[in-house]
């Protein structure tokens, strides 16, 4: 258990919802759902996850921590904004599930090899550090993120459009080997620093 | 009226003159109806047309047969003051439910001749209505119960200029809305709590001048009718005080659901189990603080939905009570506001209205907790309780402590007993079904006490409907009951809060106060209202029998010391039931009676068995299937020309005479059109449409003897929406007679 979560689980003691107001991005919204069912019945992704927004809604107010902040389904969300659109208690759901997705991943209690997270954490490494995005390196890094020979197979299965996309140009394979930057690196570096001190700041205030 | 003179006229407007032969009506009606005058003219209702009636009447026309469009149209144009007039339906009734074809002219013709036969015949056995003669005009009316419910009826009645007794039986009016320790508001913002302002309302009532206080009174005896209730009041002490009113309300109001009824839920085994009621006194005795009851703050309040209600068990209420998800939901923002947490736990959470689902997003917004569950069961745990219960949307089963817990129990209508459970009794022991009787028995004996005392032959109080309440007809005549002039408001009606109960008690102090005007005028009350007709009977051909004494739906009827039925032209609501029910047919209005339709029917042209034209008979109740039947031809929805409609003021009102009259002279098929009967009923003198199909299902006998096929009569239950399945009725009967054959009593 990192030290950040355990500190919430002291400071929170058996009142997640506390918690969610507290730490996660409109989280205060949650205690407004109805429970009529709406989102999830909207939600074109709802049937296939293991809990869909209006029971997670449900299992934040029942207390549910552990579950709730492990599932893979707030990883789901395709920010398709139907449940938004037709809640009528108006509840910011798209917002609360990346709120909670994040909140999760910040606690060290996001499901693991979750492929959205996966994602996006190569997606944020390789932008930071060139200023770009290495489509190539973002490619390998999904294709062998659950070991290397899954990756290869995984490798072969793509082998046609890799192949593709090669000829047509839209991918050149020596981009693997340190690929382009950014003209002021620095710069970015300078400015990603800065949004990191402003997210800083505002977690601690929802934390406080 | 010395000398009958019967007018007919008709009107050659609205496409009535280029489809059927008038001048051939006019003379069907000189030379069979015994018309004196009979006139055609080009547009009726007209200035110039409505002229020439007048004109006729002055001359001393005094019967008027207007055949034209239906009774149910132009009734403005048509009403003249002093004579007695009948209608033939000739557009809605014929020239738009048959089509406009060279082959339908003579069916279509033949239908109009008859209508004006009918109408003739008709206008020729009504005499001109006048009031009874017993009428006064007392402006008081009477309100029973000192609640929310009667102090609006109260003061909404003493705001008109009416005179009010309000008797209350405990020692303080305001009733259960007094005890609250604060209200969701009545205007916006309603997300708030709002001061209750119950005191207020005491206060104005007692500063009211028009308004009498009797405490710690009740009702002893009620006698009279609308317009003249004499009413003994007597008071604990023994004294008593006779006052006369025109109208009662009775607004007796409820009795939270017996909490011990339900042990699985902690009632009555531990006292920090309670109802709504008893929190609420708790809250307001702390002035706002929680405790239990051994006097420590409570922290963890759990209020229980539904707790006995809308549920089949044996002894529980099955309906929602109304108010008890939005009482729940303020409680707990009481237990928020000194600080603890609170949880409803619900199956469904109704909030009715735009206001209610306010009132619920305030609860969300102060932060109570809403679980979808059903409890199980609650335990004593340690020094607090512990509530189990499935959580509905986790699917599973869960427990949460709890310092109180608050059992949504609901609503019993404090309700006097049943006035017709005398009547059940013997019915059950006459038909050996002892285990019923023994049922009625236990029921008659641990019935309440009367409430009203009415001294009518059909029993104390007020009759009921399901479950207890008081009986109305939901849709076209809320607060009405069925003893004519007796309103009741408020929870004994249908559970309901407090501001729906206002609302009620407005309606019914307005109902009040029609009924004391109607009664001073002799007047019916709706649907008839205006209607000055009462029934009279020919007390030398009456057997006693007391059918129309039992069968009268609004216990109109009393017995006098000889055993003779004993009208109250005032309770009368002018249905008909008793006159469809007299066997010796002694029953008779003016305007209605066993001859003005016994008539009509037999004037009808009746063609040979061998003409291939049957005769059907449809008997239609003038307040759903008659309007229905309109609409039919108002959209062109075509029916039988072979069908002869006779409006009837009730199904109630149709005597078998009528039936047995018909099949001898000859109709093929008699169809009766009565509305919806039963618990759910929609029939607008409420037991009329019931009676119908009961008698109806004795009429088997007469079918019998007279050798004719059981399908020549049928029932059926429709509704003023039911403008194709009617037509289909009509045509389907037809059909039949296609099949069986043609009565062969023609002649
Ligand atoms: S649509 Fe809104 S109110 Fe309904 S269940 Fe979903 S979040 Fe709750
Ligand atoms: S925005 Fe996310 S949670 Fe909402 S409907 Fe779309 S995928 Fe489902
Ligand atoms: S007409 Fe109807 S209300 Fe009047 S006495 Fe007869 S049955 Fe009763
Ligand atoms: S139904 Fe007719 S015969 Fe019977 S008591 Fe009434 S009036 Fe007399």
């Amino acid at each position: 258990m990192s030290d950040m979560n355990q500190a919430m689980v002291e400071k929170y003691r058996s009142n997640f919802l506390k918690e969610v107001e507290a730490n996660v991005e409109e989280g205060t919204w949650v205690k407004m759902c109805m429970q009529c069912g709406v989102c999830s019945g909207s939600c074109p992704l709802g049937p296939h996850w293991e809990h869909p927004p209006q029971e997670l809604f449900m299992m934040i107010r029942a207390g549910k921590r552990e579950e709730v902040l492990s599932s893979s389904s707030m990883w789901m969300c395709t920010s398709c904004y139907n449940c938004i659109a037709r809640c009528p208690r108006g509840l910011p759901i798209t917002h609360i599930m990346h709120g909670l997705a994040s909140y999760a991943k910040r606690l060290g209690l996001a499901p693991n090899r979750q492929p959205t997270k996966e994602f996006g954490q190569i997606f944020w490494d390789s932008i930071a550090k060139n200023g770009r995005v290495n489509e190539l390196k973002i490619g390998v890094g999904l294709y062998f993120m659950n070991g290397f020979s899954q990756g290869i197979k995984n490798a072969l299965a793509g082998r046609e459009l890799g192949m593709a996309m090669m000829k047509s140009k839209r991918m050149n394979p020596m981009e693997y080997f340190g690929g382009h930057k950014c003209k002021d690196l620095s710069g970015i570096a300078k400015m990603l620093k800065k949004a990191e001190e402003f997210e800083a700041e505002h977690i601690t205030k929802f934390g406080e | 009226m010395a000398d009958m003179k019967i007018g007919a006229y008709i009107c050659q407007g609205c496409g009535i003159g280029e489809r059927l032969d008038t001048a051939q009506l006019a003379s069907v009606a000189k030379r069979e109806g015994k018309a004196a005058e009979a006139r055609e003219h080009a547009f009726l209702c007209s200035a110039e047309g409505v002229k020439m009636i007048q004109d006729d009447i002055a001359a001393g026309v005094t019967h008027v047969v207007i055949a034209a469009c239906s009774r149910r149209a132009k009734t403005e144009a048509f009403s003249f003051e002093g004579v007695a007039i009948s209608r033939a339906n000739l557009r809605e009734g014929v020239i738009w439910v048959r089509p406009d074809t060279p082959e339908a002219a003579e069916t279509t013709q033949e239908m109009a001749d008859d209508y004006v036969r009918m109408a003739c015949a008709e206008a020729k056995h009504m005499k001109i209505p006048s009031a009874s003669g017993e009428q006064g005009l007392v402006r008081t009316i009477l309100v029973v119960g000192g609640g929310i419910s009667g102090m609006t009826a109260a003061l909404e009645a003493a705001k008109t200029g009416y005179k009010v007794e309000l008797v209350e039986k405990t020692g303080a009016l305001g009733g259960v809305a007094a005890q609250m320790f604060k209200k969701y508001p009545d205007k916006a913002p309603y997300n708030v709590l709002a001061d209750n302002t119950t005191g207020a309302m005491i206060d104005a009532v007692n500063a009211n001048g028009n308004i009498t206080v009797h405490l710690n009174t009740t009702v002893a005896k009620t006698e009279g009718a609308p317009g003249r209730f004499a009413v003994t009041l007597a008071t604990e002490s023994g004294a008593s005080k006779e006052v006369t009113v025109g109208a009662i309300i009775q607004a007796t109001g409820f009795t939270p659901y017996d909490i011990t009824r339900l042990p699985e839920l902690g009632g009555g085994k531990s006292p920090d189990v309670m109802d709504q009621l008893a929190f609420e006194q708790m809250v307001k005795a702390n002035n706002g603080a929680i405790k239990k009851s051994d006097g420590s703050d409570a922290k963890n309040v759990v209020f229980v939905q539904c707790a006995g209600q809308r549920s089949d068990a044996e002894g529980h209420l099955p309906y929602c009570s109304g108010h008890c998800c939005m009482t729940s939901i303020k409680q707990a923002r009481y237990v928020k506001e000194a600080g603890g947490d609170a949880t409803v736990i619900f199956d469904d959470l109704r909030t009715p209205g735009a206001d209610g689902e306010d009132v619920y997003r305030g609860g969300q917004e102060a932060g109570v907790t809403f679980s979808k569950g059903k409890v199980s069961a609650i335990e004593a745990a340690g020094k607090g309780l512990k509530v189990n219960y499935t959580d509905k949307i986790l699917a599973e089963d869960t427990t949460i402590d709890a310092d109180i817990v608050v059992l949504a129990t609901g609503m019993v209508p404090a309700s006097g007993p049943n006035p017709y459970l005398t009547q059940e009794i013997e019915a059950a022991d006459k038909a050996g079904d002892t285990a019923l009787a023994e049922k009625l028995k236990a029921e008659q004996a641990s019935a309440p006490a009367s409430i009203l005392n009415l001294q009518y032959r059909q029993g104390t109080d007020v009759p009921h409907l399901k479950s207890g309440f008081t009986d109305s007809h939901f849709i076209c005549f809320p607060y009405e009951t069925r003893r004519t002039g007796i309103y009741t408001a408020g929870p004994v009606r249908r559970p309901m809060d407090a501001h729906q109960a206002m609302e009620d008690a407005t309606g019914a102090a307005l109902k009040a106060i029609q009924a004391c005007e109607n009664a001073a005028l002799g007047r019916a009350a709706h649907p008839r209202s205006g209607d000055l007709s009462f029934p009279s009977f020919r007390k030398e051909g009456c057997t006693q029998c007391k059918r129309c004494t039992v069968e009268c739906p609004f216990g109109a009827i009393n017995e006098d010391e000889k055993g003779f039925p004993q009208y109250n032209e005032s309770r009368c609501r002018r249905c008909g039931t008793c006159m469809g029910a007299c066997p010796v047919r002694v029953i008779s209005f003016e305007n209605y009676s066993v001859e003005t339709i016994g008539q009509q029917l037999k004037a009808v042209d009746m063609p040979d068995e061998f003409s291939e034209k049957p005769r059907l008979l449809v008997l239609a109740c003038e307040n759903d299937a008659y309007p229905a039947l309109d609409m039919a031809g108002m959209t062109k929805q075509e029916y039988s020309a072979f069908a002869r409609i006779i409006p009837v003021r009730c199904l109630g009102s149709v005597n078998t005479i009528w039936i047995t009259d018909a099949l001898n002279s000859g109709y093929d098929g008699v169809i009766l059109l009565g509305c919806q009967k039963g618990d759910n009923y929609q029939c607008h003198f409420v037991k009329g449409s019931e009676m119908a199909h009961y008698r109806m299902s004795k009429i088997d006998d007469t079918l019998t003897q007279l050798n004719l096929e059981k399908e020549r009569v049928q029932t059926y239950e429709v509704s003023i929406a039911d403008i194709q399945r009617i037509p289909q009725i009509i045509n389907d009967m037809e059909k039949l007679i296609g099949e069986i054959g043609m009565s062969p009593f023609k002649f």
